[in-house]
C-alpha cells in the first residue's frame, strides 16, 4: 500500500466535547462568511434595495419638516432591517431548506450538537450581515449627511451585542419550530416580514405607539435594541426613546437568556419529535 | 464488545400518511418495515437488495438514528440507535445516491472540510485526506470547483468522499453508484474494498439496484421486498439453492399473445419472465430440470413462435430475487411506480 493510500485508509484522532462544539460553529459559519460573498448579487438585493426604502422615508420626513434626527433614525433602522431579514430567511426557515437538500440529516447524524450548527448559522449570518448593515450606514450617512453623537460607546456596544444575541437566539428558537414544517415555512416567513417592520419601529420611534403596543413589540429584540441605539447616537434620541437605556439593556439581557435557553430545549424536543415522525429527511426520500 | 456491527430485532416502521384534502381526516398507514431481524458482523460488507419502496432506505434511516422504529429495536456498533444515538453517531456515516448535500457556493474541498469538522477531525489531516480521496475517485482536478458547477455524477463522487473522509466504524451507502459511469463505479468499488480490507473492524452496509455490484462486493446479501427480509445469506449460498434448477434464456420471434402466466402455469416451470425486444422477445425461465425445456418448446411451437437462440446459464442474484419475490426487480418497480406517483 502506498503512503498516500495508508493515509486514506488509516484511522484518525477526532476531538470531542467543547472543541467539537467550537469546530462545528466555525465550520457552519464558513458558508455564510466566505461562500455568500461569492454571489455578488447581495450588493444589489441587500444594500441597494433597502436604500430605496430608506430614501423614501427620508424624503417623506423632510417633506413634512420632521426633526433632522428622524433621518438618522431611518438610516439606522434601514441598516438593522438587514439583520431581521437575515434572521427570518436564513435562520428561521433555513432548516426547511437544509432538510430539502439533505444537509439536515447529515447534521443530525454527525456527532456534533445541533445547537452548535444553529450557532454557526447565527455567527455566519451575523458577520455577513454586519458587512451589509455597515454599507447601508455608510451610504446613508454620506447621502443624507447624518450626524452621529455617541454618548457612550460601551453602552452602544453592549446594546448591539445583546440585541444581536437575543435576535439570533430568537432565530434559533424559531428555526427549531420550523424543523417540522415543509413548504409552509416559506409562507410563514413571508407573513412575518412586514408586521415586524411596523412594530419594531424600523423607520420611526416606537414611542409613537401606545405604551402597551410598544411593550408587546419589545418582545422582538430589535425593537428595544434599535430604540436604545438611537438614544445613544443622536442628541435628541433620549427624548424620543421608549424606555431608559439601562432598563432596555436589562430587558435585552433577559431576552438573551430566554431565547437561548428556549432554543436549546425546543431544539432537543423538536429533534426527538421529528425523528419519531420521520421528518428529518426530505420528502422524496 | 459485541461481534455484531449491526443487529436488529423485530424491527418495524409504520408511516402515517395523510390523504388528500377530501380525505384529510383519514390517516392511512403504510408499513415500510416489518419484523426485520438482521445481524451484520464486524468487518462484513453486507448488501441490501430490493426494488424501490422495499424499505431499504427506511432501514438505513433507522440505523443512522434519523428515524425511530415503531416496533422492535436496532443496535449499531453495540449501541441502541434510539436510546443512545449520541454513542452511535461518532461511529457512523452515510452517503445516499443522488443526494444534493453541501453548499453550491463552496468548493469541493470546502464542502468536504466543513463536513469533516462536524466529526471533530483536525483540519490539516482532513485536508490531506480530502486530496487523497479525491485522487482515488478521480476528482482531484475539481478540488477548487464550486459544487454547484459539478455534474450529477461528479457531485456523487464528492458525496462518496464525504462518507469515507471521517473513517467511520460502520458506513452506510444507499445506492452509492447511482448516476455514476462504469469507470467511476469501478473506482468506487475499489475504494470500498480497499477501505474494508485495511481494517477488519470496519463494516459497510450497501443498498444497490445493481445485482452485479452486490454479487461482486458483498459478503452477504439480504433480499428485501415490501418491508420484509425474504432471504439473507452469502451470494454463493443464495444461488446454490437454485443450482439444482435449470435456468434458461431463450430469444424468440414475437410472442403472438404468449404471456408469462401461461408458462408459469406449467408444473415444470418454476418462474418465467418475458421481455419484448426489437422484433422479438426474451424469455427467462427457471425450470425444475432440463427435461422441462421440451414442454416450453412445445408451447412455443403451438403459438408459432420461433426459437432464435437459447442458453443455459448459472444462477445469478437476479434469479434468486425472481425466485423469492416471484417477479424480476424491474417488474416490481414498474408495478410500484404508478402507486408512488399517486
Amino acid at each position: 500500500m502506498k503512503a498516500n493510500e495508508r493515509l486514506v485508509y488509516s484511522a484518525s484522532e477526532k476531538v470531542t466535547g467543547w472543541r467539537l462544539f467550537i469546530k462545528t460553529i466555525l465550520a457552519r459559519s464558513y458558508p455564510r462568511i466566505i461562500g455568500q460573498q461569492r454571489e455578488k448579487s447581495w450588493i444589489f438585493f441587500e444594500i441597494f434595495m433597502p436604500m430605496l426604502a430608506v430614501s423614501a422615508y427620508v424624503y417623506v420626513y423632510r417633506a413634512i419638516g420632521a426633526p433632522e434626527e428622524y433621518v438618522g433614525f431611518v438610516v439606522v433602522g434601514g441598516a438593522m432591517t438587514a439583520f431581521w431579514m437575515n434572521v427570518l430567511w436564513s435562520m428561521s426557515s433555513q432548516l426547511y431548506w437544509e432538510k430539502e437538500t439533505g444537509n439536515l440529516a447529515l447534521y443530525i447524524m454527525a456527532p456534533n450538537s445541533m445547537m452548535a450548527v444553529l450557532l454557526g448559522m447565527a455567527l455566519g449570518g451575523l458577520v455577513a450581515t454586519t458587512l451589509r448593515a455597515a454599507a447601508i450606514i455608510v451610504l446613508g450617512t454620506l447621502m443624507f449627511q447624518v450626524q452621529f453623537t455617541v454618548t457612550s460607546f460601551s453602552q452602544l456596544f453592549a446594546v448591539f451585542f445583546l440585541a444581536m444575541t437575543a435576535l439570533y437566539g430568537m432565530g434559533m428558537m424559531s428555526a427549531s419550530l420550523f424543523l417540522l414544517l415543509s413548504r409552509e415555512a416559506w409562507h410563514i416567513s413571508n407573513l412575518a416580514q412586514e408586521p415586524i417592520y411596523l412594530v419594531s419601529g424600523f423607520y420611526f420611534p416606537i414611542k409613537s405607539f401606545d405604551f402597551w403596543v410598544a411593550a408587546a413589540a419589545s418582545f422582538i429584540p430589535l425593537t428595544l435594541g434599535l430604540d436604545a441605539m438611537r438614544q445613544l447616537i443622536f442628541p435628541s434620541g433620549a427624548s424620543l426613546g421608549f424606555l431608559n437605556v439601562n432598563v432596555e439593556i436589562a430587558v435585552l439581557i433577559v431576552l438573551c437568556v430566554v431565547f437561548l435557553i428556549g432554543a436549546k430545549f425546543l431544539l432537543d424536543y423538536m429533534e426527538r419529535l421529528a425523528i419519531r415522525e420521520g421528518r428529518i429527511t426530505e420528502n422524496r426520500r | 464488545m459485541s461481534n455484531y456491527a449491526i443487529e436488529t430485532k423485530d424491527l418495524g416502521r409504520v408511516y402515517k400518511i395523510r390523504g388528500n384534502k377530501k380525505e384529510s381526516q383519514i390517516r392511512k398507514e403504510l408499513i415500510a418495515l416489518q419484523d426485520v431481524n438482521l445481524t451484520v458482523e464486524r468487518g462484513e460488507l453486507f448488501g441490501l437488495l430490493g426494488p424501490n419502496g422495499a424499505g431499504k432506505t427506511t432501514l438505513i434511516k433507522i440505523l443512522t438514528t434519523l428515524l425511530a422504529p415503531t416496533s422492535g429495536w436496532a443496535r449499531v456498533a453495540a449501541h441502541d440507535v434510539i436510546k443512545t444515538p449520541n454513542l452511535v453517531r461518532p461511529l457512523i456515516n452515510m452517503v445516499s445516491g443522488g443526494e444534493s448535500s453541501g453548499y453550491g457556493l463552496l468548493t469541493v474541498r470546502e464542502n468536504l472540510w466543513m463536513f469533516s469538522q462536524f466529526y471533530g477531525m483536525p483540519s490539516k489531516e482532513a485536508n490531506e485526506r480530502i486530496v487523497e480521496l479525491l485522487k482515488i475517485v478521480g476528482l482531484e482536478d475539481r478540488i477548487h470547483t464550486k459544487s454547484s458547477d459539478l455534474s450529477t455524477g461528479l457531485r456523487q463522487k464528492m458525496n462518496i468522499v464525504r462518507g469515507f473522509l471521517t473513517n467511520p466504524e460502520v458506513l452506510f451507502l444507499d445506492e452509492p453508484t447511482l448516476g455514476l459511469d462504469v469507470g467511476a463505479s469501478r473506482d468506487v468499488r475499489k475504494l470500498i474494498r480497499g477501505w474494508l480490507d485495511a481494517d477488519k473492524n470496519r463494516t459497510l452496509l450497501l443498498t444497490t439496484h445493481y445485482m452485479v455490484e452486490a454479487e461482486e462486493l458483498c459478503d452477504r446479501v439480504a433480499i428485501i421486498n415490501k418491508g420484509r427480509v425474504l432471504a439473507c445469506d452469502t451470494p454463493a449460498n443464495l444461488k446454490r439453492d437454485l443450482q439444482r434448477d435449470a435456468i434458461f434464456e431463450i430469444e424468440t420471434s414475437p410472442l403472438n399473445g404468449l404471456t408469462d402466466k401461461m408458462l408459469a402455469e406449467q408444473a415444470e416451470v418454476k418462474k418465467a419472465a418475458l421481455t419484448e425486444t426489437d422484433g422479438g422477445a426474451k424469455l427467462e425461465l427457471v425450470l425444475v430440470d432440463e427435461s422441462a425445456l421440451a414442454t416450453v418448446i412445445n408451447i412455443l411451437t403451438q403459438k408459432n413462435i420461433k426459437v432464435l437462440r437459447f442458453t443455459k446459464r448459472e444462477p445469478t442474484l437476479e434469479d434468486v430475487f425472481m425466485e423469492r419475490v416471484g417477479q424480476r426487480m424491474e417488474d416490481v418497480e414498474k408495478e410500484e411506480a404508478p402507486n408512488e406517483s399517486k
